[in-house]
């Protein structure tokens, strides 16, 4: 029969479709058990940080099948930022990704990240939260929550050429440990010819890329802070701030042992290593750098002390954002701790020259042999027993440029101390007035 | 003038068309042609609306609404973003330091490529040689570019403070200071753009022909008054072509402020576009990006059309 021979085709290619739109159906609910995670992180210190950010997910990879992670270098600290956010915007977000702590409050008023706390679970996600320095911390939290994971953390640490200081007659193993010690070395160690040529100068402390950074270093050890803790008011024209800011200014123009004008961040540790400056201030992530590369015996000391010994910590925490499903979630988080391990935090730090950041990862046989050949390596460590977070508010970035501006300004001699403070703060409270 | 329907009136002897006949035939033509143009006109037009009219507009739009923050949208503010920005001294700083910037490099940029031009032109011994060197600033990219004068210019040790140390002048911080860093940075886009304009002025003086140098020795001419009066007339157009470029790029090239000074010290450095970068895209405050936006681009506008209403009317073309 003609029609049965046509409904029965039509049967036939219906049961195909069915079956194959079925076999679909399953290629599909098997692909979801894979969970995809993206992962921004910025590289900001040298050495093969792609090869070692690969070799953890790879080995996270193995341990947990059905996650794959994307790493993505992202850039600079800066650019990691900007991607981030366009990402986000346009849809296509990273799950987790490493930014600066200082990032914070601008990450929480675009509504793009997820605080850490009602993810944890279990009592030992709750002691994994809890394991970090506390100082590492500060800049995590905000309106109540713990919004971000510490991972790549620094401080400023002072860098002296010992046999700069032996020609100038100081004892090569002994840091200045307060303000008047650095002028009293600085002095020794500047060296002026007659027509006033100076061949080497006593310090040098970077004031281009953010010299916010380099005044809290003074700023702390002068007990006083630069904002509350909400991010919502600064103190910049405190008179501790301004006396601060006065000694950093008098270095160069006083007590002529710094160069006068900016310095470059970027070339200060080359001014280092071809004996231009006895000493330095820098980021303690330039560690391994400068171990590589100074051609003399040097030492690594913590930020002189004036009312009281202070160092801002600074450097990149993970982020974890939103639009993720809760499995995606779980699995980040799940990332995030393993990444967070004493021996990963260890593994970490003696690739990189970052503090590990809580202190069981300390005393891991790795980083007990790695201290052992290299004991400079804990002066950062150690520092954190004084060490305060770094200034961070909300529309952090303006604030910040307010200040730095001003700082500059300050130093290039067109403002004077307070004056420099008194607009800075002036601009920032006009900046911060929406947050109040 | 006729009117060209009654020429073909007459020509053909055909009614007028707009009665009769031959009207029929002659519309779908006369739209098969206009459809035709357009289509070909269509990838240019697309390109160009979805990538500069339309951001042109958009900017414009946007510069009058407030930046949209977190769950907060944006609300139409009318002026307010340009009256906060005439009160802002750091767009004031940059915009001036923009004038000085355009207004050393473009002509020094533009004498130097021409210079180097007319010594590449001659013949002198190892002339190839010159003309790569002269032309290698240009290959490199404007990132490595900084990077390499950013030692030059360190105090002390750098090329610079080494050459002067030969004279004896003492070290000086020439990023580092407000007097001298935005003239570093002017040297570095001279030194970069020369080479590349330098290209343009050799081609064209390829071109001019030998004959009138010839006619011109034999009515005893100077070398000078021959360059005065005929090398460099005919050179005006590859000086306008040059001029376009060379303001486009004095607002347009900032990749050197981000290495080497991120614009300050103080903002002693700060130009436009450095600027509206640093408002978009470090402080997120986009409505008040395009604000800025808007007056780089009137301004881009203005200078397009000044040299193309003034300067091209007064400029012999061969």
């Amino acid at each position: 029969m003609r029609i049965g021979a046509i409904v029965g085709r039509a049967l036939a290619i219906a049961g195909t479709v069915a079956a194959l739109s079925f076999a679909f159906a399953a290629a599909g609910s098997a692909a979801a058990k894979d969970i995809a995670l993206t992962f921004y992180y910025p590289i900001s210190v040298g050495g093969p940080i792609p090869k070692i950010i690969d070799g953890y997910v790879a080995a996270f990879e193995k341990e947990n099948p059905g996650v794959t992670i994307k790493p993505i270098y992202a850039g600079a600290y800066d650019d990691a930022l900007i991607k981030t956010l366009t990402a986000f915007k346009s849809g296509t977000s990273p799950d987790i990704a490493v930014l600066l702590t200082t990032d914070l409050f601008t990450l929480i008023d675009q509504n793009v990240i997820e605080p850490i706390g009602p993810l944890l679970k279990t009592a030992a996600d709750r002691a994994w939260l809890a394991s970090f320095y506390p100082v590492f911390m500060d800049n995590s939290r905000a309106d109540g929550q713990t919004w971000s994971i510490p991972f790549q953390r620094s401080t400023i640490l002072v860098y002296w050429n010992k046999a700069a200081f032996a020609a100038a007659g100081l004892d090569p193993d002994k840091a200045p440990s307060t303000w008047d010690d650095m002028v009293a070395d600085g002095q020794k160690l500047t060296r002026r010819d007659a027509g006033g040529q100076v061949s080497q100068w006593g310090i040098e402390i970077p004031s281009t890329s953010g010299p916010q950074w380099m005044l809290q270093g003074m700023t702390l050890a002068n007990n006083v802070r630069l904002a509350n803790q909400a991010g919502t008011q600064t103190y910049f024209d405190k008179p501790a701030v301004i006396e601060a800011l006065q000694f950093w200014v008098d270095l160069s123009r006083k007590y002529r042992i710094e160069p006068p004008g900016t310095i470059g961040w970027g070339t200060t540790p080359q001014d280092f290593f071809e004996r231009k400056t006895a000493m330095m201030w820098q980021s303690s992530g330039n560690l391994t750098n400068v171990r590589t590369n100074a051609g003399f015996p040097f030492g690594v000391g913590m930020v002189p002390a004036h009312s009281t010994r202070g160092s801002p910590t600074g450097g990149g925490n993970f982020y974890l954002f939103k639009n993720m499903t809760a499995e995606q979630r779980d699995a980040a988080l799940k990332f995030v701790e393993w990444m967070t391990t004493p021996e990963r935090a260890a593994d970490w730090s003696i690739a990189t020259g970052y503090i590990a950041v809580r202190p069981d990862a300390w005393q891991t046989p790795a980083m007990q042999k790695y201290l052992a050949g290299f004991p400079d390596a804990a002066v950062a460590r150690d520092e954190l027993r004084y060490a305060a977070a770094e200034l961070s508010t909300h529309d952090d970035a303006r604030v910040g440029k307010a200040l730095d501006d001003n700082i500059q300004a300050a130093l290039i001699g067109a403002k004077t101390s307070a004056q420099a403070m008194k607009d800075a703060q002036a601009q920032a409270a006009r900046i911060l007035r929406p947050y109040q | 003038m006729q009117n060209p329907d009654q020429t073909k009136k007459r020509a053909d002897g055909a009614p007028s068309p707009l009665v009769g006949e031959g009207n029929r035939l002659s519309v779908p033509q006369h739209l098969r042609v206009h459809i035709h143009g357009w289509l070909l006109l269509l990838p240019a037009a697309v390109l160009l609306v979805a990538f500069t009219y339309y951001p042109a507009v958009r900017t414009i739009f946007d510069s009058l609404f407030s930046t949209p923050r977190g769950v907060r949208g944006a609300v139409f503010v009318g002026m307010d973003n340009y009256a906060a920005m005439l009160a802002d001294p750091v767009f004031v700083r940059a915009l001036v330091n923009n004038f000085v910037y355009a207004a050393c490099v473009i002509p020094l940029t533009i004498a130097l490529a021409l210079s180097m031009a007319l010594w590449v032109d001659g013949r002198i011994a190892g002339r190839p040689f010159l003309r790569l060197s002269f032309f290698t600033p240009t290959v490199l990219p404007m990132i490595a570019v900084a990077n390499i004068w950013l030692f030059f210019y360190a105090p002390g040790y750098g090329l610079l403070d080494q050459i002067l140390g030969l004279f004896g002048f003492s070290a000086h911080n020439w990023l580092g200071d407000q007097h001298t860093a935005l003239a570093c940075l002017i040297a570095v886009a001279i030194w970069k753009d020369a080479g590349f304009f330098m290209i343009f002025y050799l081609a064209a003086l390829q071109q001019i022909s030998p004959q009138l140098a010839e006619a011109a020795a034999l009515e005893g001419a100077s070398r000078w008054y021959f360059f005065r009066r005929v090398t460099f007339p005919l050179l005006m157009p590859t000086t306008l072509f040059v001029l376009v470029n060379a303001i486009i790029n004095s607002f347009r090239l900032v990749d050197h402020i981000v290495v080497m000074t991120q614009g300050g010290p103080d903002n002693a450095t700060a130009l436009l576009l450095f600027y509206i970068y640093e408002v978009g895209f470090k402080f997120w405050d986009t409505a008040y990006a395009a604000t800025l936006t808007v007056v780089l681009l009137t301004l881009l506008a203005v200078f397009a059309l000044g040299q193309f209403l003034i300067l091209d009317r007064r400029i012999h073309y061969q």
